[in-house]
């Protein structure tokens, strides 16, 4: 399978990423060559075989639901780009 | 004294000897003496330093003394610091300051270690030679035109720089052990679960782990001492006991059999590397253990499933970088979605946008099972390798990595040839076990050669008494780099 620059455009809009013209060649190149090379895997046969997700068994991980002190507002805000009364301020969405 | 290990450290704290405050203040005048060449640090924070070693003074002279009190520490940059900026490297976070402490930094600090400052490392981790920095490149104090390897490479270059007395790293594909392997300082990647993640910004989930790289194998046991452990903060630690590391620092490997994968040496390997691996299998033979080959047969495929694997979970973890919580946000965006897009591609190198590509794209509609699938299945196979190839061994020898340290700007330009410097640490990660690297000879161009020892699950016991035995009957360990 090879990508081609309007499936790496169309993939730099789903990852939320702004290319130029020069990144979106070197990326059309260079995910060619790894895709090409991670394409070795098709000589195994894995039918039948489990998916590994999680390296060791895992079970869910369950505790009381208690309430426990969590970050303040104004210091979870600390970080912000921008705040207004006590949120995230955000450019215009609609 | 800056040349001290923990344990020497410590029997000279305890002796009173010396105070944390003049040790502290004895390593931040090396790191302002070598560290100007080297540059392992993105943050030296010597006034905490100073106030944790007063700190620690108190404990020392109240009877409370700890084996990491007054100890000197480097954190790699990607583990949150309460106060103290944590950047991974990378512009999105260059202005971050984290409300909490990672839950191994609050470890260290309750052990009374004292923090120096935050390490260099490839942007968000994504790296083997610490070239993908957005802030600067980490010299080899053993070569300064040579990586230290990556993407722990500032933590391993203050280790053999003596500018701390131990380091973190994160190890994701082989970021403790290629760099300490580059360094000649001991690293080790503990079983994944067996260190909580709380507090380490995420780059692959499954196969990120947190852990030590040390002066010696001893230092490793005590550090690996304090951050192991079951963390509620981190549902994916293992809730089992955990041994005291230090008492299998035993000098004996009589009877065990070590196993050598076939896979590992041959075609492309460079000669140095084969001819001090096989020396060392020779030492550990002539001290009792029994070698024997083994075969872990996916191995050629390891490279190509991490690929997928690592760049699908980073692609996710990473969607967490949109300009609004924290962090970079590109100031000309004046509707949402040019926000997002602008912030992104301003905030990220180019190795990290290469990553997320990559990950986007094998996660997406009509790809997800003729990548992510496949390579998630042939994890598998690579796991089940290992668990065949235990049944017949104590541990698993093999080099660190394929050469000594390369030069720095060789493989920038060559992603692929970049990651295949990951091809002998990397199937570790996919199976979970646990492994460390150990120095065990010099290239003929002066550059340290890592010897890699792999053990089975929550089995780091038999891999530190391997590597001590190893390392208490030669002698690389005790050798420094000759820096001004």
């Amino acid at each position: 399978m090879r990508v081609d620059i309007a499936e790496v455009e169309h993939v730099a809009l789903l990852a939320r990423l702004q290319l130029s013209a020069a990144e979106k060649e070197v990326f059309t190149n260079q995910l060619n060559a790894i895709l090409e090379y991670v394409a070795k895997l098709n000589e195994l046969d894995t039918k039948g075989v489990e998916a590994t997700y999680h390296v060791v068994p895992h079970h869910n991980a369950m505790r009381e639901d208690q309430v426990k002190e969590s970050l303040p507002p104004k210091v979870s805000l600390e970080n912000a780009p921008d705040q207004a009364q006590e949120c995230f301020r955000v450019p215009k969405i609609i | 004294m800056y040349r001290l290990t923990i344990h020497e450290l410590h029997e000279r704290l305890k002796g009173k000897e010396v105070s944390a405050q003049e040790v502290t203040g004895l390593l931040l005048e090396r790191i302002s003496t070598v560290d100007p060449q080297i540059k392992a640090y993105l943050l030296v924070t010597a006034e905490e330093a100073m106030a944790q070693a007063r700190a620690a003074d108190k404990r020392i002279t109240a009877g409370g003394i700890a084996l990491l009190t007054g100890i000197p520490l480097a954190i790699k940059d990607n583990m949150c610091t309460q106060g103290i900026k944590t950047t991974c490297a990378s512009r999105i976070l260059e202005n971050f300051i984290p409300p909490y402490d990672a839950t191994v930094v609050k470890r260290l600090k309750d052990a009374g270690g004292i923090i120096l400052g935050k390490t260099n490392m490839d942007e968000f981790a994504m790296g083997s030679s610490t070239e993908n920095s957005r802030f600067t490149i980490t010299h080899n104090p053993w070569q300064l035109d040579a990586i230290p390897g990556g993407s722990s490479g500032g933590s391993a270059a203050a280790v053999a720089a003596d500018a701390c007395i131990a380091a973190l790293g994160s190890d994701t594909g082989g970021s403790i052990r290629q760099p300490a392997a580059c360094c000649g300082a001991v690293g080790m990647k503990p079983t994944y679960g067996r260190v909580s993640r709380y507090g380490l910004v995420a780059f692959g989930s499954s196969l990120d782990q947190i852990g030590p790289l040390t002066k010696d194998v001893e230092d490793c046991a005590i550090m690996l001492n304090a951050i192991a452990g079951h963390d509620p903060f981190d549902s994916t630690t293992l809730n089992i006991p955990v041994p005291d590391y230090c008492k299998v620092l035993v000098k004996d490997i009589k009877g065990w059999v070590i196993g050598v994968p076939r896979e590992f040496f041959g075609e492309g390997m460079d000669p140095e590397v084969e001819g001090n691996v096989t020396a060392a299998i020779k030492v550990l033979e002539g001290m009792g253990a029994r070698v024997k080959e083994i075969t872990l047969p996916h191995t050629g495929y390891a490279v190509a499933t991490y690929y997928i694997i690592c760049t699908a979970e980073a692609s996710s973890n990473l969607a967490r970088y949109d300009g609004v919580k924290y962090g970079f946000r590109s100031p000309a965006a004046k509707e949402l979605m040019t926000m997002y897009r602008e912030t992104r591609s301003e905030g990220f190198g180019p190795e990290v946008k290469r990553r997320i590509m990559l990950g986007t794209y094998v996660l997406s509609a009509g790809y997800y099972d003729a990548y992510y699938r496949k390579a998630a299945q042939v994890r598998t196979l690579i796991k089940e390798d290992f668990e065949r190839a235990f049944q017949e061994c104590d541990v698993i020898i093999t080099p660190t990595a394929p050469t000594p340290a390369f030069r720095i700007g060789q493989k920038v330009q060559d992603p692929l040839q970049m990651y295949l410097s990951d091809i002998f640490t990397i199937s570790v990660n996919l199976a979970g076990v646990p492994a460390i690297s150990i120095p065990c000879g010099f290239s003929n161009h002066g550059l340290p050669i890592g010897l890699q020892i792999i053990g089975r699950h929550n089995d780091e016991e038999r891999i530190i008494q391997a590597a001590y035995t190893f390392e208490q009957n030669t002698d690389h360990h005790a050798k420094r780099p000759a820096l001004a």
